[in-house]
């Protein structure tokens, strides 16, 4: 069994992430391959670009029934996160449905787009993954696209307007902002999804 | 609260880091990873690399360095220099970087940038716009191939209307180099990005000027950048990032501080 696998989703922060558990002594096998994901221990699903694109990618490499029936731990990074929704406006389609929510436009108030930069976390829950996460600590998002607060979500950010910065349900989660490109902060979170045993 | 970014540049030539004063008589400052590496450890919020021979000389650059750079770096990363097509720009981000920034090929076709935006997401990509202060017509010009003194040539367009048109086209971000201010360290130039920052919805990064912690304080204040790009200040050890962040964050300004 592979320990951990990046879901090679056609997107182009593979390499990024891969490095970001390299640096933590994970060794990932970055694969499209069903038997693979099936396989691995833990899950990432990455992901930049387009909403509709990157379900088309997952479409074309007959991956949705793989992703969606997966039992282990599962991450979701950026658009990787929004896959795990129910449906993203961007390109209205259809994503995994893993966890309950929309991708809709942020509504920054007149704040500029894309939200792109260093912001902080607030309404952090208690979740393994989140274990030492503070309202001090900084993450690096860039997107325009987000999931408002609902009851999945496991800690918030604010850009003109709250929206999710980190969701889960089970055995799966998802962070909007880039933990590859969040420094020791982001590290933290991916350590504590090698640990997570939901 | 949205940080502003602290950007230390690393201008890249063959592979090393070069910085030139008003963009000539360009000096070797060190090794592309290690400086990198220092960079993002003592505090930087992104960095960005510019090979700067890439647009001018119009051979293919050998590019392996972005690889070596995403595996050592944890914050994010963009490369500029020579990169013409959308597959230029898909090797580079599949190398690890994060954003792509064309400059002169955008100027010289720039569907380039609807292209970019279209295959990779706006917030990839980012304009590059070099601009120069033509004291005898009172105007901020764009200009190109800024990389190579001989050819190094004026553009037709003016600053403000060049930023209008990149943004229609779809930048995500713009960093805006003031030119007249490279490599002296007398400040940034605030009336300039001021004026653009009134005309820019997407972030816009400050370059050209740093000299002082205080250059840096009045950047934020006064134009409203969401980033400030230097080089020399800290290639020289002028300013040491966590100083700077400690000031900037006593002055009430929204920094990520050092950790």
């Amino acid at each position: 069994m592979t320990d951990l696998v990046i879901v090679d989703t056609g997107c182009a922060n593979i390499s990024s992430v891969y490095c970001a558990f390299q640096r933590l002594g994970y060794e990932a096998l970055i694969s499209n391959e069903t038997s693979i994901i099936q396989g691995a221990s833990r899950v990432v699903v990455p992901g930049v670009g387009s909403a509709g694109q990157a379900m088309r990618n997952i479409r074309q490499l007959e991956l949705v029934d793989t992703l969606q029936q997966l039992q282990q731990p599962v991450l979701g990074i950026c658009l990787g996160m929004q896959m795990l929704t129910s449906h993203s406006m961007e390109g209205d389609v259809a994503c995994l449905s893993l966890i309950p929510g929309e991708v809709v436009p942020l509504q920054a108030d007149g704040l500029r787009l894309p939200h792109m930069g260093w912001n902080t976390l607030h309404s952090i829950q208690a979740h393994p993954l989140l274990k030492q996460f503070g309202p001090e600590d900084y993450v690096y998002f860039v997107h325009s696209f987000g999931v408002a607060p609902n009851e999945y979500s496991l800690a918030q950010c604010n850009y003109g307007t709250d929206f999710s910065a980190v969701i889960g349900k089970g055995n799966v989660a998802g962070a909007q902002f880039h933990p590859e490109r969040s420094g020791k902060v982001g590290a933290r979170l991916l350590q504590n999804f090698m640990e997570w045993k939901p | 609260m949205l940080a502003k970014r602290i950007i230390p540049c690393l201008d890249v030539r063959d592979g090393k880091v070069v910085k030139g004063v008003q963009f000539r008589n360009h000096e070797i400052v060190g090794d592309i990873v290690p400086l990198a590496q220092r960079y993002a450890e003592a505090g930087a919020d992104e960095l960005v690399f510019y090979d700067i021979t890439a647009s001018s000389d119009g051979r293919v650059v050998d590019k392996s360095w972005v690889r070596r750079i995403a595996e050592v770096i944890d914050i994010p990363f963009c490369v500029a220099g020579g990169i013409k097509t959308v597959a230029d720009a898909g090797k580079i981000l599949e190398m690890g970087a994060d954003k792509i920034s064309v400059n002169s090929p955008a100027l010289l076709r720039p569907e380039l940038i609807s292209e970019l935006r279209d295959t990779f997401g706006q917030q990839c990509v980012v304009v590059g716009i070099d601009s120069f202060f033509d004291v005898a017509s009172g105007q901020y010009q764009v200009y190109q191939f800024t990389g190579d003194e001989s050819r190094t040539q004026k553009t037709r367009w003016l600053t403000s209307d060049w930023v209008k048109q990149v943004q229609q086209l779809g930048a995500g971000e713009i960093v805006l180099n003031c030119m007249n201010q490279d490599g002296v360290r007398s400040g940034y130039d605030i009336a300039q990005l001021s004026a653009i920052r009134a005309i820019c919805q997407v972030p816009l990064i400050a370059s050209g000027g740093a000299g002082a912690i205080e250059h840096f304080s009045q950047v934020f204040q006064q134009a409203d950048v969401d980033g400030a790009l230097a080089a020399s200040v800290f290639h020289k050890a002028v300013i040491e990032i966590a100083d700077l962040k400690t000031q900037l964050i006593a002055e009430g300004i929204a920094i990520r501080p050092y950790t």
